[in-house]
């Protein structure tokens, strides 16, 4: 069945079963990922994929909804049913409805969408890239966690109100990361993530070079002693703890109360008045980029942090109704729809005549802690209090020596380390996650066993 | 089956084509797999199409879910979201590789497309095969008393009156500005068979319960969560006590609310029972699975029978347990679980394995083959995974250490490449001259498992499981840690 045969099917069986009111969210994708151990084949994988949610309001117009794998004509009936009778508990006090934009014109890019290379492809690049990193180094012993996919999807929004959008994409991912061993010292271990729109697009040398360079630059380690610091955050970690705390900005956390903002927070001061930080899923840089979210609501570019003032939240359609305002396209599809931010954006505003400059991670002398990822954000983070404890891979600058860091974490309040920025690096780098500079943080904790 | 396909002559098919459509004309009757009948035919059918075009061994995983959720926030039920679905992965093992496909169809055609494209991605192209596969043996049925489930389960209903009466009873001051409590239950039908002979069906019953707060009092904030879950026990949601799991939430989030952050430093620590035992789930569990021998990844690959812990431990993965959370009758390869003692005495005795550890590794299987659902193949992974008690009591330990930390609620944690692991300290309380202090937030701990598993010096009395969900390689697993309250001489604790 293609999309539009679904979609008369779920209108033909809501209509069946007197349902006046629907909408639906599909996706169907195709898989496939290969690992390799020490030049042979370890898996190899192959899926084929489909998930269909779909929600049902009753005649009190409360919204019920249910998720299956089950595209049959009797799955479809089965999952309408369902859904009508989860609506007998829609939540009464907060209502969903469309979206208002689920009709509104979208602008469908250039997909890029690629064509499958194929496991045979797949397994003999992976196979060489292992060799080379392998080689790269002597000490560099086995690369026990790798992998090379390419995924072919179609998504799917449509309603009883006649909407219906779709789109066709393909994305392809390595993953190499490496351990590193010599006599005396502890194993080391680190590796690179690259994205492309298909395996050609992705740049496999590089991918090889980051997890060597990386992987390489932690053998000589040490023990950092526990101390208050002055950090530079990698792209990827200051990107890893924006999201990590994007309840801030998130219109549902705020009405959960899991937000440190409220209903009232816009235009509040929250850091350095030289950032700015937007969300904008339809960046060309975005691998995985939707024209539309969950809702149907297209995806648009949105500014978070307007020279450090708190200037939008995200919002679905129900969030948006209660604030007053628009669905900003960073809905799920759901009984209680969650909100989400796609592809973070940092970047230096006008007003960044306070920054110290001469903070530079490639030219400055002094002592500074250099946090390249940050790790267990799961178990690290606590954001509707603020706080983090992060263990993270870095290394100490000191003495115009650079030393690997030990087993550390850094810890902090995330309205002091966004006030407490001292200065944004000029140059941008895009990241798996968003893009941002490099950016430098007085005085955070780290604890070592030094 | 074995006669209607015996005119199959592997020595005769010159072409897979040839093969694909002599299956797919044979005369087996049901062309898709049904839930609740014999799919025996089928099933040897598919798996006889596989062996014919030169596997070593093949796997079919079928599964069909019945899975609903309830959300209730303040006073209010605020999502139901049930879900339905089913699936199979389909695993072909050539030497020591194995592809992996996963569909959700269902159907005969579906099936062998799904072989066929193993077959392709693995290459193989020599279908000599000595061996011929000789039929499933007789179905083991799991299911039978267990069809009975879907009945006495909780409605919607009772589960909603349940969770508001919850999360009404979190309401005990104007400083708890959130209360939610959670409920999820996963009814998974499954059917496993591979060219072993194993053919075995399965129902399996997993239940959550969890109640959350969120309290503030001016600048001040904290937060409590405590989670329960049980695996096949229809009554259980029925019989959770939400009251006292309700003042231990509210109490630990008062305890919490005008802590201090905790001083960073190394110092020797208590861990409280139950989910105290993340700590030898992520430190040393995680490390015992044969998948990490296969990569190369664990420092005790070669130290079975050697002494890789204070000898206070002795550490225990089992699938056995009834009603916790990480119990199955049998794992997702079709094989019972054992009780594996893991170490003892401080000394290595046994990794946990699965077909593919065993095949790579050597170690047998443990009846640890596991896998979120059909889409994933499954991995060696922990079930019920604890430190068996000891002789102290929690005040012995405490009373051994004059400055040092309580770990009395941990929160969640990871293990890295290299074992290298962390995870969050909840709830805290700093030990002064042998007597609990002040609570303290913000502590991580931070060790390794070679260097952390020496130092686990005393072990309590007073052992107790808790449920957990765990992800890896296989995805996400129920499961169950455990242990007594145990002293662990030295460790890193992360803090301000």
């Amino acid at each position: 069945m293609n999309t539009k045969e679904i979609t008369t099917q779920i209108s033909e069986a809501a209509d069946s079963l007197n349902l006046k009111k629907w909408d639906y969210g599909a996706s169907f994708s195709n898989d496939y990922s290969v690992q390799v151990d020490k030049g042979e084949a370890k898996q190899l994988k192959a899926s084929q994929k489909q998930i269909l949610t779909i929600r049902v309001w009753n005649d009190s117009n409360l919204v019920g909804i249910t998720t299956t794998s089950d595209i049959s004509e009797s799955g479809i009936k089965k999952a309408l049913n369902q859904a009508n009778i989860a609506s007998d508990f829609g939540n009464k006090n907060e209502r969903t409805e469309f979206s208002p934009l689920a009709k509104d014109p979208i602008e469908v890019k250039d997909s890029k969408k690629r064509n499958p290379v194929g496991i045979k492809k797949l397994l003999t690049l992976l196979r060489d890239a292992e060799v080379k990193l392998l080689d790269s180094h002597e000490s560099i012993k086995s690369v026990p966690y790798n992998g090379l996919s390419e995924s072919f999807y179609e998504r799917v929004y449509a309603n009883s109100d006649g909407a219906f959008r779709s789109y066709t994409k393909s994305q392809a991912a390595l993953y190499l990361y490496a351990r590193a061993e010599v006599k005396n010292k502890k194993p080391r271990s680190s590796g690179s993530v690259k994205l492309g729109y298909g395996v050609e697009d992705i740049d496999i040398e590089s991918c090889i070079k980051d997890a060597s360079n990386k992987t390489i630059s932690h053998l000589n380690y040490s023990s950092i002693k526990t101390d208050k610091y002055l950090i530079c955050f990698s792209p990827e970690s200051f990107l890893t703890i924006i999201n990590a705390f994007s309840s801030m900005f998130n219109a549902r956390s705020i009405l959960d109360g899991v937000s440190l903002s409220n209903k009232n927070s816009i235009g509040e001061i929250l850091s350095t008045k030289a950032l700015n930080i937007y969300d904008d899923g339809l960046h060309e840089k975005n691998i995985s980029s939707s024209p539309f979210d969950g809702e149907g609501t297209p995806t648009k570019r949105l500014c978070l942090i307007n020279k450090g003032r708190l200037e939008n939240f995200i919002h679905s359609e129900s969030t948006a109704r209660i604030f007053k305002t628009i669905p900003t396209g960073h809905a799920g599809l759901g009984s209680k729809v969650s909100v989400s931010p796609d592809w973070i954006v940092v970047e230096k505003s006008e007003e960044n005549s306070d920054l110290i400059t001469s903070l530079d991670h490639t030219t400055y002398d002094d002592e500074f802690v250099y946090i390249e990822e940050l790790n267990a954000i799961h178990a690290g983070v606590r954001a509707s209090q603020g706080s983090f404890s992060l263990p993270f891979d870095g290394w100490l600058y000191k003495n115009g020596e650079k030393i690997s860091i030990e087993s550390a974490t850094v810890a902090g309040d995330i309205k002091y380390l966004l006030k407490n920025i001292v200065n944004i690096e000029s140059s941008q780098e895009v990241t798996t996650s968003g893009i941002s500079p490099h950016i430098w943080v007085d005085e955070l904790s780290i604890t070592g066993d030094a | 089956m074995i006669a209607k396909i015996s005119n199959l002559r592997l020595d005769n098919l010159l072409h897979r084509e040839d093969l694909y459509t002599h299956m797919l004309s044979s005369q087996i009757k049901s062309n898709e797999i049904l839930f609740g009948s014999c799919n025996k035919d089928l099933l040897e059918e598919i798996i006889f199409y596989g062996i014919g075009l030169g596997a070593d061994f093949v796997e079919i995983f079928i599964e069909n879910t019945d899975n609903s959720s309830v959300l209730a926030e303040e006073d209010f039920i605020t999502s139901v979201s049930p879900s339905f679905g089913r699936g199979a992965g389909i695993r072909i093992f050539k030497d020591k590789k194995d592809g992996f496909v996963s569909t959700n169809d269902l159907t005969k055609h579906g099936l062998m497309k799904s072989v066929t494209q193993a077959i392709e991605m693995l290459d193989i192209t020599d279908n000599k095969k000595s061996d011929v596969f000789n039929g499933l043996n007789k179905h083991r049925d799991f299911s039978l008393s267990k069809k009975k489930w879907i009945n006495e389960i909780p409605s919607i209903n009772e589960i909603s009156e349940k969770l508001l009466v919850s999360t009404k009873s979190l309401k005990k001051n104007n400083k708890i500005i959130t209360r939610k409590g959670s409920y999820s239950r996963n009814l998974q039908e499954v059917i496993i068979a591979s060219s072993d002979g194993t053919y075995v069906s399965d129902i399996r019953l997993h239940q959550t319960v969890g109640l959350n707060v969120i309290a503030s009092d001016a600048q001040y904030r904290s937060s409590g969560s405590r989670r329960f879950g049980s695996s096949g026990m229809p009554d259980e949601f029925r019989l959770w006590d939400h009251e006292k799991a309700a003042n231990d939430v509210f109490e630990s989030s008062m305890n919490m609310l005008y802590a201090d952050y905790v001083d960073a430093g190394q110092m020797p620590v208590v861990l409280a029972n139950k989910f105290g035992g993340v700590i030898f789930h992520e430190a040393c569990g995680h490390l015992l699975e044969t998948t990490q021998i296969e990569r190369g990844t664990t420092p005790f690959e070669n130290k079975l029978n050697e002494k890789i812990a204070h000898e206070s431990v002795t550490a225990i993965d089992e699938g056995i347990s009834e009603g916790s959370f990480g119990s199955l009758s049998v794992d997702d390869e079709g094989m019972e679980p054992e009780k594996s003692v893991l170490i003892k005495d401080g000394i290595l005795k046994k990794f946990i394995s699965d077909r593919a550890g065993e095949l790579r590794t050597g170690h047998k299987r443990t009846g640890s083959g596991r896998r979120q659902n059909y889409s994933f193949a499954a991995a060696s992974r922990m079930r019920n995974t604890y430190i068996a008690k000891g002789n102290y009591s929690k005040e012995d330990l405490i009373n051994s250490i004059s400055d040092g930390l309580y770990c009395k609620s941990m929160g969640g944690g990871s293990v890295g490449a290299t074992g290298q692991f962390n995870f969050a300290v909840e709830e805290g309380y700093l030990i002064k001259n042998g007597k609990l202090t002040n609570p303290v937030k913000g502590a991580t701990l931070i060790g390794e498992a070679k260097e952390v598993m020496p130092k686990i010096s005393m072990c309590g009395n007073d052992l107790e499981l808790a449920p957990g969900f765990c992800g890896s390689i296989s995805g996400s697993v129920n499961v169950t840690v455990g242990q007594p309250h145990i002293k662990v001489d030295s460790i890193t604790v992360g803090g301000r």
